[in-house]
């Protein structure tokens, strides 16, 4: 592994007087899938708007490929190659599946058709419903146009927020084996799960977030076995 | 029964003429509206300020006009008209949008910094409006600079209003206190008390120097060009000032409507009214998004200011800006809030149901037609004709 992409160190983001995420320390090496597992209020969410420059951390620091990031508002840090497909997919309900993938070139400026093209060679149903409103598609597909959206910036970091949130079974398969893909073809990726299992199949290593702390680090193979984490996250006794 | 029999051969009688009126009227009501409908969908802020940045075009044409050489008595002739009208249409244009991208700064920049409540945004708005109608009061529309009334107490006026804003400040703050909030140096609270208490006092002033120092009568603009008849539409006659609103107007919307769909920048815009949050997760820049936004409908409005001041000969008046301002308002209301289209449509719509009414209840009842309306039509579509899509 080469050098750290992203790091945290000692990372306190806080909700008025509520500590979300209380010192936190983890970095992502270039090339890396690393998930970052934990159930509802650990602290997740709030770990990746605060990367994306959205809340600012109270401590600590967040560097970039070796840049400090922590002080800069989101739109440059997705600038630098940060980009993620937040909670909820957030798709612009009122854009065409088409503009919403061109808008997730926003940043490198203008979306080329092979651009496109390239999402939908992933995601084949996007090309059927590329004029079809972002609001009207299933879940599902709501998904594959977040993670597509995020794509289309060219990321070297791709962040993902709980893609298996609300999807039927055969879907979140289908959508744990395109990230892998993804990963293989070199996007370096940060995944945040609650389901740890599909997570730490695809994982190169995992963090377990408690309370808005890092409780475990391992690699996830070794997590997936792991008595700790079988008992809290894999649902087994 | 008599009454609506009598209004319904009036109406008949005049129906081309008061289309024509309508459509005109309409027209500059929907591009005050945009202002309105736009900075809605990316803030969702009405900026009642917006009536103060369509009076600053009337004011812009009393000067731009004399600077292109047109005098009062005589209006420009053939060719030179076109030059010269998109000359001051370009003054006119760039003082209200100015004024709009000022307003932002000053009036909601702070405020959002801080997460302001919505409350002190609407306070800042009406504070801003007040502050903006008495500085033109200020104004002597006789000369083609700056000058403050009061030549004979020269540093007067000046003083009297800074020290006034000076001793506000300070009485702001020894009311609020000083307090360092989370993320700023005095809270919102404060700010919109602050802005609350500004305008009150400045007004108190205003009036106790009235007689002195205001610009007392509205100042009429040199007509641009001399009004003449091109064509007749079924008996109305449509003169060229009237065919010259729509020109712009449709020019205007055409170039609207292309910008926010087609360019990166329109993107970024609807993206905003959307989705904020997303939006900058997709690294666009809200602050940049929000300036625009406020710089196009500050153009729109500027131009509408110019084309509403040359049809109906409208002054350069500190006060020009309320009534259409708050008509184009209830106009971006009836389309649906934030919805592009439906400020257009809310417009000429307004425009025309005013324009039919006149033959009914006559000139002088004429504005309760906008607001009855309103009331009727949000009573059946609470989110206006096309619904409240913001950014789409």
């Amino acid at each position: 592994m080469t050098d750290d992409l992203l790091e945290l160190q000692d990372v306190v983001v806080r909700y008025g007087g509520i500590e979300a995420v209380r010192g936190i320390s983890f970095n992502v090496a270039d090339g890396e899938l690393v998930t970052l597992i934990g159930g509802n209020g650990a602290g997740k969410t709030t770990t990746l708007t605060t990367i994306s420059g959205i809340k600012r951390p109270s401590g600590g620091t967040i560097s970039f490929a070796g840049e400090r990031i922590d002080n800069l508002p989101a739109h440059e840090v997705v600038e630098l190659g940060v980009c993620q497909a937040p909670e909820g997919r957030r798709i612009f309900p009122r854009m065409s599946v088409r503009e919403n993938l061109v808008m997730g070139a926003f940043a490198r400026g203008s979306a080329k058709q092979a651009d496109v093209d390239r999402v939908f060679d992933l995601f084949p149903v996007l090309k059927e419903r590329q004029k079809q409103a972002g609001g009207t598609l299933s879940g599902g597909e709501q998904q594959m146009l977040a993670i597509g959206r995020a794509l289309m910036s060219e990321p070297k970091l791709l962040m993902l927020d709980e893609p298996s949130m609300g999807l039927a079974p055969k879907f979140v398969e289908k959508i744990f084996e395109l990230l892998g893909d993804i990963h293989s073809q070199g996007t370096t990726i940060l995944l945040v799960e609650q389901n740890a299992h599909l997570a730490l199949q695809i994982a190169d290593r995992g963090y377990v977030l408690e309370s808005g702390e890092i409780v475990l680090e391992d690699d996830a193979k070794k997590l997936l076995g792991n008595d700790q984490v079988r008992k809290a996250y894999l649902g087994e006794s | 029964m008599d009454f609506l029999a009598d209004c319904a051969t009036n109406v008949a009688d005049q129906f081309w003429a008061q289309t024509r009126n309508g459509l005109t009227l309409g027209s500059i009501y929907a591009m005050i509206a945009l202002g309105y409908t736009m900075v809605y969908g990316v803030l969702q802020l009405i900026n009642f300020a917006h009536s103060e940045v369509f009076m600053v075009s009337t004011v812009a044409a009393l000067y731009a006009i004399p600077a292109f050489g047109v005098t009062d008595g005589d209006p420009a002739t053939g060719i030179a008209v076109i030059f010269i009208l998109i000359g001051v249409l370009l003054c006119c244009m760039a003082a209200s949008g100015a004024l709009a991208v000022l307003l932002e700064r000053l009036a909601y920049r702070p405020l959002r910094k801080r997460h302001a409540p919505r409350l002190s945004f609407l306070i800042s708005a009406i504070g801003a409006s007040l502050f903006i109608q008495y500085l033109f009061v200020l104004m002597d529309g006789q000369h083609y600079l700056f000058p403050i009334r009061g030549i004979a107490d020269p540093l007067g006026t000046p003083l009297l209003i800074i020290g006034g804003f000076l001793a506000v400040v300070a009485i702001g703050l020894l009311v609020t206190g000083t307090r360092r909030g989370e993320e700023g140096w005095v809270d919102a609270g404060t700010l919109a008390g602050l802005g609350a208490i500004a305008t009150l006092i400045l007004g108190a002033i205003l009036v106790i120097k009235l007689p002195d120092i205001l610009g007392p009568t509205p100042q009429s603009v040199p007509e641009l060009f001399s009004t003449s008849t091109v064509f007749t539409l079924f008996g109305a006659p449509i003169s060229n000032k009237r065919i010259m609103v729509v020109v712009v107007t449709v020019v205007m919307l055409v170039i609207l409507d292309a910008f926010v769909r087609r360019t990166r920048m329109g993107r970024g815009i609807r993206a905003v009214a959307q989705d904020s949050e997303a939006a900058s997760l997709m690294g666009v820049n809200i602050n940049r998004v929000v300036v625009v936004t406020f710089l196009v409908g500050g153009l729109m409005a500027g131009a509408a200011g110019l084309l509403y001041q040359i049809v109906l000969g409208a002054p350069a008046f500190w006060f020009i800006g309320f009534k259409p301002g708050i008509k184009a308002f209830v106009a971006a209301v009836l389309g649906g809030i934030g919805n592009i289209r439906g400020a257009m449509l809310g417009g000429l719509l307004l425009g025309l149901v005013e324009a039919y009414a006149v033959p009914c209840i006559g000139t002088q009842w004429i504005d309760v037609t906008a607001f009855v309306v309103l009331v009727a039509v949000l009573m059946f579509r609470p989110t206006g004709i096309l619904g409240e899509q913001v950014g789409a």
